[in-house]
């Protein structure tokens, strides 16, 4: 399965520069959590200041994907935290899921995105919609992270209405055949296998799971990006493509079912924007307190506490927001509408305390000795992706009242 | 083989570190704690390392109330087998010695662990005292550690070199830097502490023989002074009439 042909060796040498950051708990909202949380933060937090903090900023400089990142994040079980340990995932809480993601963002929303297009979208509809067979086949090797995989439903004309797509399925028999085109999919250029959404010959919306060597399945490299850049993103290229019957996820139908991961992906980014917000506010707070002009630190300035004290409400509004959902997702009661509402507001909160903080920094926000613009660039890939702003303004829209405003 | 690791909390080590009680007291408030980097990166790491190698288990001990669970739960998550936590407040080495004593007295351990050193109160005196009540060797210091049968050969930096000696099991040896590399618990891990056993037993009787009169914070630290660099005549003055170093 493993035929890739580009390697990437990590020859980026890791920066002698410690990771300064230190957590921000304004509302002891530690109190709600479990000491398993608490674990959780501290164990994947270690593990970002020692192996991604010092390599991040010159990936991100160079576009390069950290490929040895993947086996390093199976093994800490970043990937499929909340699903069953029989099938290699972590057996943990929603809580827990949110919390990794969180402290995975805290570093590169990129390195977030990897972890959550393994697990909520390629693993959680293998384990969802797929077969007792399927899953035993794939959730095991893309919980280590031996496998990579990504997720393929947008499409070069079809990204917030997906359900116009033109990627289908044919029915042959003893296979079906694939054709389409997929567009803006994280892990693509190195992701072992897809699953990806297309049309039957019903026009019903079902999953396949799309391996790599299969004829006919390319899976070009995007470039040129100006955000997610320490993320691998590509299109998924379907050329008459046989894909096994066993492969089609059994128990998908209709938009639903991706919807369902996206779901369960924004419940994740709701806590990951969290932790980007945190990273600008907890660095902007420090330059404050460093940079003296006209004799004093700047943070002793009133335009500047406005800006340091609008950042720290803000975060601690999110990060109420993102215990109860995760608290209802616990009980089994998040709905997608509320995702939806944590979603939006958390990126959009991220995105505007990353541009704050950029101008505390002054000029050196611009540069890469500080994470700010790098965060800020990043968000503006997280506002758009999985649901835009706007989009998901019109889900709570029609949640409120009844009425669909999306066309 | 049967391997007793002890731990023990510390302040985090961004804690701001203050006294009440007319300095006779840490003041907690406010104060996070995590386990003590020398039990975990060198002791605990290493005994789960011995186990991996030569089979058996680990058990971690620890003298503390409650609030050590979490930090018991985090030995269990990094590797550990099971957990003793004898339920009472550590007042001194002495009496931490004699509770770890009188749970290993009879549960013939091979080999008991423990940090170096914990770095808030720096005492380096628990295995030391340990290996008295138990009347058997102590190794401290060690940075190397292979065990071939029964004998265990132990690397020790001494000033200006390095000391091997070997040891028979069983024995108890305090670790340092170069015995082992920290290792960050997996979401396995956390997931399997929770079924891990956590016994908890109440303390002997033993005394405390210390008790401390006053804590005081290092004096504050002086300005720089800076000098011209193309004035080396002033920094030498300075270090030789202020400073008094030349």
């Amino acid at each position: 399965m493993s035929n890739i042909t580009e390697t990437l060796t990590p020859t980026i040498q890791k920066r002698a520069k410690q990771d300064p950051f230190q957590y921000h708990d304004y509302y002891q909202i530690d109190d709600l959590l479990t000491d398993e949380h608490k674990l959780i933060r501290e164990s994947v937090r270690s593990w970002i200041k020692k192996e991604v903090s010092p390599i991040i900023e010159e990936y991100a400089q160079q576009a390069k994907f950290p490929r040895h990142l993947v086996k390093q994040m199976g093994e800490i079980g970043a990937f499929g935290s909340n699903l069953p340990a029989e099938y290699g995932g972590g057996g943990l809480d929603d809580i827990s899921y949110g919390i990794i993601m969180q402290e995975l963002e805290r570093c590169d929303s990129g390195i977030r995105s990897t972890a959550s297009v393994q697990s909520s979208l390629v693993m959680y509809p293998i384990y969802k919609f797929g077969s007792e067979e399927q899953r035993r086949k794939y959730l095991p090797k893309l919980a280590t992270g031996e496998w990579l995989g990504s997720f393929g439903l947008t499409e070069p004309n079809h990204g917030s209405n997906p359900k116009g797509m033109t990627t289908r399925i044919k029915d042959e028999g003893d296979h079906y055949l694939l054709n389409g085109a997929k567009m803006w999919i994280s892990n693509a250029p190195f992701a072992d296998l897809a699953v990806v959404w297309a049309k039957d010959d019903e026009d019903i919306i079902r999953g396949v799971i799309v391996e790599r060597g299969m004829e006919g399945f390319t899976t070009p490299e995007t470039h040129g990006k100006w955000s997610l850049r320490a993320s691998a993103t590509g299109e998924l290229v379907f050329d008459n493509v046989k894909v096994p019957k066993e492969n089609l996820l059994p128990k998908s139908k209709g938009l639903r079912s991706p919807l369902t991961c996206l779901s369960s992906a924004r419940y994740g980014i709701a806590w990951g924007a969290i932790g980007a917000a945190m990273d600008c506010y907890d660095s902007a707070l420090r330059y404050s307190l460093e940079r003296i002009q006209f004799g004093k630190p700047i943070g002793g300035f009133q335009l500047t506490q406005k800006k340091l004290a609008e950042m720290i409400t803000e975060i601690t509004k999110a990060q109420l927001l993102a215990w109860r959902l995760g608290t209802l997702k616990n009980q089994g009661k998040a709905t997608p509408a509320q995702i939806s509402m944590a979603k939006r507001n958390n990126v959009e909160i991220a995105l505007k305390i990353a541009r704050e903080a950029r101008q505390i920094h002054g000029g050196m926000g611009i540069t890469d000795e500080y994470p700010i613009m790098r965060h800020m660039m990043n968000l503006e890939s997280v506002v758009t992706y999985e649901g835009t702003h706007d989009i998901h303004l019109l889900i709570t829209g029609m949640d409120v009242t009844g009425l669909n405003a999306f066309k | 083989m049967k391997l007793l690791v002890c731990i023990c909390k510390t302040p985090d080590t961004t804690a701001k570190i203050s006294f009440t009680n007319d300095n006779t007291q840490f003041d907690t408030n406010n104060v996070s704690f995590i386990m003590n980097p020398t039990d975990e990166w060198y002791a605990l790491v290493r005994a789960i390392e011995v186990k991996e190698q030569l089979g058996g288990t680990v058990t971690v001990i620890t003298v503390g109330q409650k609030d050590l669970d979490q930090i018991v739960r985090k030995a269990l998550a990094i590797g550990a087998d099971n957990a003793v936590r004898v339920n009472a407040e550590p007042t001194d080495a002495y009496f931490v010695a004699k509770q770890i004593a009188a749970h290993a007295q009879g549960e013939n351990y091979d080999l008991i662990f423990t940090g170096k050193e914990t770095i808030d109160y720096n005492g380096f005196m628990v295995g030391g005292m340990l290996a008295e009540l138990l009347d058997l060797p102590f190794v401290s210091l060690a940075n190397h550690m292979e065990i071939e049968g029964n004998t265990a050969t132990v690397s020790r930096d001494i000033e200006g070199g390095v000391e091997k000696l070997t040891v028979d099991t069983p024995f108890v040896v305090s670790a340092q830097k170069g015995m082992a590399e920290q290792r960050i618990p997996n979401m396995r891990g956390i997931m399997m502490a929770r079924r891990k056993p956590l016994k908890v037993v109440e303390p002997v009787a033993a005394a405390s023989l210390i008790s401390t009169k006053v804590y005081e914070l290092p004096p504050e630290r002086k300005s720089v002074k800076l000098v011209d660099p193309e004035n080396p005549a002033e920094l030498v003055r300075l270090l030789h009439e202020e400073a008094k170093v030349i």
